[in-house]
């Protein structure tokens, strides 16, 4: 153990304390607390958007094995508010290897912390939900009005304005034309459209249905992003404006949002979906597929007309929503894998047979 | 999909007896089968040839067939319970085979048998070298450049054409037997000629070597729907060359991005689709360290040792899944039974690092080549988890019990930098710690990583171990504050291995981290890494803050488990541990195991109430037992394992169940058990401890010759050996003598007589013998390598009767209170005692089967205080059955390279077998079939090389086999022997050194039909017997090394038995 160790403590919401040591970038952090059970794929949910504002633990005690490279990035860097793990490696061995994760935090100003149980962190989460919590190094120096202060201070609601992009561009393309709007999307899903020929108008998360109309789309794909769906009233307005104009499809957050727009309802779970090993049963085929998650709201209420598509054997909450008449057809999961399994990859090519030929095959 | 109801009657084939390769993970994952199937109220039979495990137990199947894994033979079963299904894949290879022998036979057809689970289809597209490389071009998939060959010369014009160094694979044999590596055409041709023997179609695959490429494994499950999901990944820690079975394996993969990782496991996964596995399937890649580029080496469309491993090291019960697969059930319906809640259809997410270690023999066999290669040579593995990879890797080095509680091996600290260099590069049992050696010298580890082709992420792991070492090294017992302490503890260091490098006791060690409060928590396996709440009892050991055991205050025991299988210590002692468990539950106690071994029944996380998956040493135990408070401990059933802790346990005041710790001692320890057998006026072989060659002279002379020597400190009679005269006792002193000279040999009169051993239960009062078994070869072979049969053909009603007094009083006088195994000679009607164990033997389960009596059941309520009289066995001997029951010994030898086969003092045997019949004859002609060995045919040729002291017993065989109208070749001692005792056809063949042909070549020529050699001395790579019995060995030619065996082998020819003229008889009908 090298001097440059320093103390550090994650303090949950509950006023449970786990000591560790800081790593990353050395600063006092506040976030939601969640876990993530994946045991490969660090990189990939560093910097997936959707965890903006949140603090992750990971569940898998060796974190860093194989170093962070610039390919396996899912965005431009990481959004989270903090990362845990129980051992980071600091000897990562891989031949793409690039970085180590230790730098890369700090690089990109993430706070970390290691050495704490890990699994009693998950078994709390689990038991109590998810919960508000700090990694600071000033331990009992901290009061408790300093700490209520702080998880007051946290304020989520702005995520998706955080990490939407700030101007529209286009991924030229010979296949079907979709309005993308990224919510705090993943690389994965715009290679998963640029794969099968699309061409893509990407747009940040508050433009107008006029105009994403206005480019004349084949369909209006909504992507994944953080926080909760109902703090975008705006986007989910312009979804209404959309609905009977052009196919919707969508991804996570973009399923959460079509749902609500369709006047059904979301709900925040308890310690939500984080994971790649979730199993997820397509109603129509009855066939079921591991797929990655990442997701603290689930869809619920489904509205007149809408029917669920998938659905999570382990909890039976809905995974997917299919308009009956018309072409709208979105998934709670991460067709694009990255980090995952790549079993659901199909969707992108179902989500193409809906823009071609209406949900008859979603 | 849910049950296929048309499914009633279903026949599963276990994997035999235990080998180099197919060992107790098959029970475990039959037993797993066969309680699946029967929980949906459907009927079971079984065969399998193995008395010694759990499968094969009373009222496991329905109907147990313990007979001959032959399609013959299986046949007959078929033939007479008429099952309306089969399931393949759950013995093994062995099973695989006979499943696809039975179909193309079109015996499956013929009797209306189905095959349930994955298709004899798929499995030969797995399976058959051809087909498997059509499917892989077919799936896309890549394969490493490879062609298949029938004969020698095709073989060396391919590798020619692709570049030495090539691989060879045999198909259809277990654990890669007659594979290995060729560097150049010589040792082509030699491994392919091997090879190409032992196929079983005559086909081996040639391949382009991708030495260095790292090896992973995926375990995957797909139901008849389709889904498909993975179970676990696991990364060999030795690169591609070294079996897996041979190395070191962590769980999940540690080196693999997720890039790598779901290329590999969408691989897997269109791999299994393609053929449409229904049940269980592993997958083996190699991947270059250096690109995406990977190849399917190779798929087994089964259960196996690595499903059994991923099972243990997720909590995902593979065979159960597969099972109810194969019975109609898709994934989804499946309930994970770790977590009650969630179904069998999602793939486990694990929150520790899992490290398997391979237990090699080299111990027993201290002649082998110990070169891992693609050739498996481990006989067993411990398992161990723990949260980061150190501590997994220094819990599994403790468990294997070879003495080492760190990285730090006395014979590597002994060698040049020079010599490790060169000893790393080619990978051996020895290699972690000679690694670690050059680490601690200060090589570079990306040289390391060069040498040993494997990957930088273990290489500085294990440089960490080492340094905390070197750092633990400068410290004095003062500067162990709390925060290094529990550093040390958190990274898997054992108090003693910390304790050896101080310089203190353990159990200063101990005392501290008491002081300090570090004391182990233990966390749960439970397939979803806390996700979700889990109801399994399945723990682990970390130095964490929560603890997640719930100790109850029931009453409750601990029973001890076996650890790894090794040579005299197998499978055995994983049934007594697992019947004393269910016997102790049906009694009401709360049950806790603790035991290291993946393969093993008791590993199963419902077999007890819990379940320590722990290293079996003194602190590790301690830990557990003051985690739990437990009322008492049982050793007896965990061999010498779990008998070795007893003097700690009893130093700690820790209550021990049955034979006290101090008694245990009295049996071990020559002299205290010498007195009571004085003062009981029981007679037992002389013998002397001598400390010098002339005392050792004097001291035979007086015993009168032969006499047994053997060093004293050796257990298991590893150095032992029979003298016949002056010379050979001299020079056999002056051996030991030069090689030890602060420790005795021991010299016994050696009595050439019958040997007899009983298995008894005591209750301090009253003893019960369930039955006496005698062995076929007389004294000088280990009791283990015999073949014991019962009820005994042999001894007299007055030796009996001595038998069961004599056990009894000894039994009685040593406060015996469980289990006691004692071996007598009976020589010319004097009866000897040569061994007592106060302990559960070998020979428990095999007589419990064939006596019917539950022996572990009834020893274990003994333990808790029951009495004999009230147990309804009665007490004294139990009646004989009206049928032969045989039990013999296996041998793995062919797999290991340079190790001696003939019988002997020291034990060799890996499994064994039971053969039943209505005379000893027809038991022995099962025994020999389901041993494999080819009863020889009449007008045959025999090979003979004897002993001279041999020559007169060997005279009424030579008679017998010449009236069965034999030719002999005989060297020429033997050969003039025979003709001047008037028998013809004696043809004198070369020695070795007399040039070509010699005697072989004459073996490998194919011409011999049986070889019967008896050794002068073992061990001797260098002599020509060692040379033909191992050639025989290899060329899998029939060969009797004990004069004994080679009688009853010629009585069973003589004897006209066929396999049509014997019955197959059922457990339940042997009363």
């Amino acid at each position: 153990m090298s001097e440059k160790t320093v103390k550090a403590e994650l303090i949950l919401e509950n006023g449970m304390r786990f000591d560790g040591r800081a790593f990353g970038y050395i600063k006092e952090t506040v976030g939601e607390v969640v876990f993530n059970t994946a045991m490969t794929g660090y990189e990939e949910l560093l910097t997936d958007p959707s965890y903006a504002g949140q603090i992750v633990v990971m569940t898998y005690p060796l974190i860093g094995n194989y170093g962070i490279n610039l390919d396996d990035m899912e965005s431009d860097g990481p959004k989270l508010k903090g990362f845990v793990v129980r051992e980071k490696c600091d000897y990562p061995s891989n031949f793409r290897c690039e970085m180590d994760l230790d730098d890369f935090l700090k690089q990109n100003k993430i706070t970390g912390i290691e050495g704490v149980d890990t699994r009693a962190i998950t078994r709390t989460l689990r038991n109590v939900g998810t919960m508000r919590g700090i990694i600071t190094l000033r331990g009992a120096d901290l009061t408790e009005s300093q700490i209520k202060r702080k998880f007051e201070s946290l304020n989520n609601k702005n995520v998706i304005r955080d990490v939407t992009i700030k101007e529209k561009y286009e991924i030229p393309g010979a296949g079907k034309h979709i309005a993308f709007v990224d919510l705090g999307t993943k690389k994965g899903i715009i290679k998963g459209f640029v794969q099968r020929g699309c061409r893509l108008t990407v747009f940040p998360a508050f433009t107008s249905a006029e105009e994403i109309l206005s480019v004349n789309p084949d369909a209006v794909f909504l992507s994944n992003g953080p926080g909760d769906p109902k703090d975008v009233p705006e986007v989910i307005e312009m979804v209404k404006a959309v609905i009977g104009k052009k196919p919707l499809i969508g991804v996570c957050m973009g399923n959460q949002l079509i749902n609500l727009a369709l006047g059904g309802d979301t709900k925040k779970m308890k310690f939500g979906h984080h994971g790649g090993n979730h199993p997820v049963k397509d109603l129509k085929t009855g066939r079921v597929y591991i797929t990655s998650q990442n997701h603290e709201y689930v869809v619920c209420d489904l509205p007149e007309g809408v029917e669920a598509a998938f659905v999570n054997i382990n909890d039976d909450t809905i995974e997917g929503i299919r308009h009956k008449t018309l072409p709208i057809f979105s998934v709670q999961f991460h067709p694009e894998a990255c980090p995952g399994p790549l079993d659901s990859g199909f969707l992108f090519d179902r989500f193409l047979e809906v823009i071609e030929r209406g949900n008859e095959n979603a | 999909m849910p049950k296929d109801n048309t499914i009633k009657k279903v026949l599963v084939i276990g994997s035999g007896p235990i080998v180099i390769g197919q060992a107790a993970e098959f029970d475990y994952s039959g037993t797993q089968a066969v309680e699946a199937i029967k929980s949906e109220g459907i009927e079971v039979v079984l065969v399998n040839s193995n008395p010694a495990t759990i499968m094969t137990d009373r009222g496991m199947a329905h109907h147990t067939y313990i007979e001959p894994l032959t399609a013959e033979f299986v046949e007959k079963v078929i033939a007479k319970e008429r099952p309306d299904s089969i399931i393949a894949g759950m013995g093994g290879q062995t099973g695989l085979n006979l499943s696809c022998e039975l179909y193309d036979k079109g015996i499956l057809q013929k009797y209306g048998v189905r095959v349930i689970g994955t298709s004899i289809e798929s499995i030969k597209e797995g399976e058959d070298r051809d087909s498997f490389k059509r499917l892989m071009e077919k799936t896309n998939q890549p394969i490493v450049e490879s062609e298949i060959v029938t004969n020698i010369e095709d073989g060396v014009a391919f590798a020619e054409k692709i570049g030495y160094p090539v691989i060879i694979r045999p198909a259809y044999t277990l654990g890669g037997t007659g594979g290995g590596i060729a560097e150049n055409e010589d040792q082509l041709r030699e491994i392919l000629a091997q090879g190409l023997h032992l196929s079983r179609v005559g086909q081996v695959l040639i391949e382009r070597s991708i030495k260095g490429w790292k090896e992973i494994e995926f375990e995957v499950m797909r139901d008849g729907a389709g889904n498909c999901i993975t179970v676990c990944s696991m990364e060999n820690v030795d690169p591609v060359g070294v079996h897996t079975g041979d190395s070191i394996v962590v769980a999940p993969a540690q080196t693999l991005a997720d890039h790598e990782y779901q290329m590999l496991r969408k691989a897997a996964i269109d791999i299994i689709d393609s053929i449409k596995i229904e049940g269980g399937c592993n997958v083996q890649f190699a991947l270059d360290p250096k690109s995406f580029n990977y190849a399917v080496i190779e798929i087994n469309p089964r259960v196996s040792r690595s499903s059994a491993l991923a099972s243990k090291a997720t909590g995902y019960p593979i065979a159960k899944v597969a099972a109810k697969i194969a019975l109609g059930y898709r994934l989804d319906e499946i309930k994970n039974a770790v977590t009650k809640k969630t179904y069998a259809c999602f793939e486990p997410a694990i929150d520790y690092v899992v490290c398997k270690i391979p237990k090699w023999p080299f111990d027993k066999f201290k002649t082998a080549k110990r070169n891992l290669g693609t050739k498996m040579m481990a006989t067993g593995e411990v398992m161990a988890i723990g949260n980061n990879f150190e501590s997994a890797l220094l819990k599994g080095v403790r468990s294997l019990e070879i003495g080492q509680y760190t990285l730090e091996r006395k014979y590597s600290h002994s060698k040049t930098l020079a010599e490790l260099k060169k000893r790393v590069a080619v990978p051996d049992d020895e290699r972690l710690f000679d690694l670690a050696e050059l680490l601690r010298r200060g090589y570079r580890i990306d040289m390391v990583c060069e040498l040993t082709g494997m990957d930088k992420f273990f290489v500085k792991k294990i440089k960490n171990i080492v340094d905390m070492e070197e750092e633990l090294k400068q410290m004095s017992f003062d500067d162990l504050d709390e925060e290094t302490l529990r550093r040390y503890k958190k990274m898997g260091f054992s108090d003693k291995g910390m304790a050896d490098i101080i310089g203190v006791k353990p159990p200063e060690i101990y005392k501290l981290r008491v002081k300090y409060g570090i004391i182990p928590v233990y966390k749960m396996v439970d397939t979803c890494a806390g996700e979700f709440e889990a109801v399994t009892p399945y723990y682990y050991s970390t130095y964490d803050k929560e603890d997640e055991v719930v100790v109850s205050s029931n009453k409750k025991v601990i029973v001890i488990g076996s650890g790894p299988i090794r040579i005299g210590q197998g499978i055995e002692f994983d049934y007594c541990s697992v019947h004393s468990v269910l016997a102790l539950k049906r009694a009401g106690v709360e049950t806790i195991i603790i035991n290291n071994n993946p393969e093993t029944v008791s590993t199963d996380f419902d077999t007890s109430d819990k379940l320590y998956f722990e290293p079996l040493t003194e602190e590790d135990v301690l830990n557990i037992v003051e985690k739990e408070r437990p009322d008492g401990l049982i050793l007896q059933f965990g061999g010498q394992t779990a008998i070795k802790l007893a003097k700690f346990l009893r130093e700690m005041n820790i209550p021990i169940l049955g034979t006290k710790p101090e008694q245990i001692d009295a049996a071990e320890d020559r002299e205290k058990f010498d007195e009571i057998l004085e003062k009981l006026n029981i007679k037992r072989p002389k013998g002397k401890a001598v400390w010098s060659v002339k005392e050792g002279i004097e001291a035979a002379a007086g015993l009168g010759y032969p006499v047994l020597v053997r060093p004293s400190y050796v257990l298991g009679g590893q150095g032992m050996e029979i003298t016949y005269n002056e010379p050979q006792i001299t020079k056999y002193l002056e051996e030991a003598f030069a090689k030890d000279s602060k420790n005795p040999v021991l010299i016994d009169r050696y009595l050439l007589g019958r040997e007899i051993e009983v298995d008894a239960i005591c209750d301090g009062e009253d003893i019960l013998i369930p039955g006496i078994m005698e062995h076929l070869e007389r004294a000088g072979v280990h009791s283990g390598d015999s073949i014991s049969i019962y009820p005994p053909q042999h001894i007299s009603e007055e030796i009996k009767a001595q038998i069961v007094d004599e056990t009894r009083r000894i039994s009685i006088a040593l406060k015996v209170v469980g289990m006691i195994n004692i071996q007598f000679i009976d020589y010319h009607g004097e009866l000897n005692i040569i061994e007592v164990n106060p302990r559960s033997s070998r020979t428990v389960p095999y007589i419990s089967k064939v006596t019917g009596v539950p022996i572990i059941d009834i020893a274990t309520k003994v333990m808790l205080g029951a009495k004999l009289k009230d147990l309804g066995y009665g007490s004294g001997i139990c009646k004989e059955p009206d049928k032969v029951c045989i039990k013999v010994p296996i041998f793995s030898t062919e797999k290991l390279p340079q190790v001696e086969v003939s019988l002997g003092p020291e034990m060799r045997s890996t499994g064994e077998i039971l053969g039943v019949g209505k005379t000893l004859k027809r038991a022995l002609y099962k025994g020999f079939i389901a041993a494999g060995t080819v009863v020889p045919r009449k007008n045959g040729t025999a090979l003979v090389t004897i002993k001279p002291h041999d020559l007169p017993d060997f005279l009424p065989i030579a008679q017998k086999l010449e009236k069965l109208g034999y030719r002999f070749l005989a060297t020429d001692g033997t050969a003039k022997y025979m003709e001047e005792n008037g028998i013809s056809h004696v043809k004198v063949v070369r020695k070795i050194s007399e040039g070509v042909p010699n005697v072989l070549d004459i073996i490998r020529s194919g011409v011999v039909d049986l070889i019967i050699n008896t050794p002068n001395k073992g061990n001797r790579a260098a002599s020509d017997g060692f040379k033909i019995r191992r050639t025989a060995a290899e060329c899998s030619i029939v060969l009797m090394t004990s004069l004994d065996t080679a009688n009853a082998l010629v009585d069973v020819m003589d004897s006209d038995i066929t396999t049509d003229s014997v019955d197959v008889i059922a457990l339940e009908d042997i009363k």
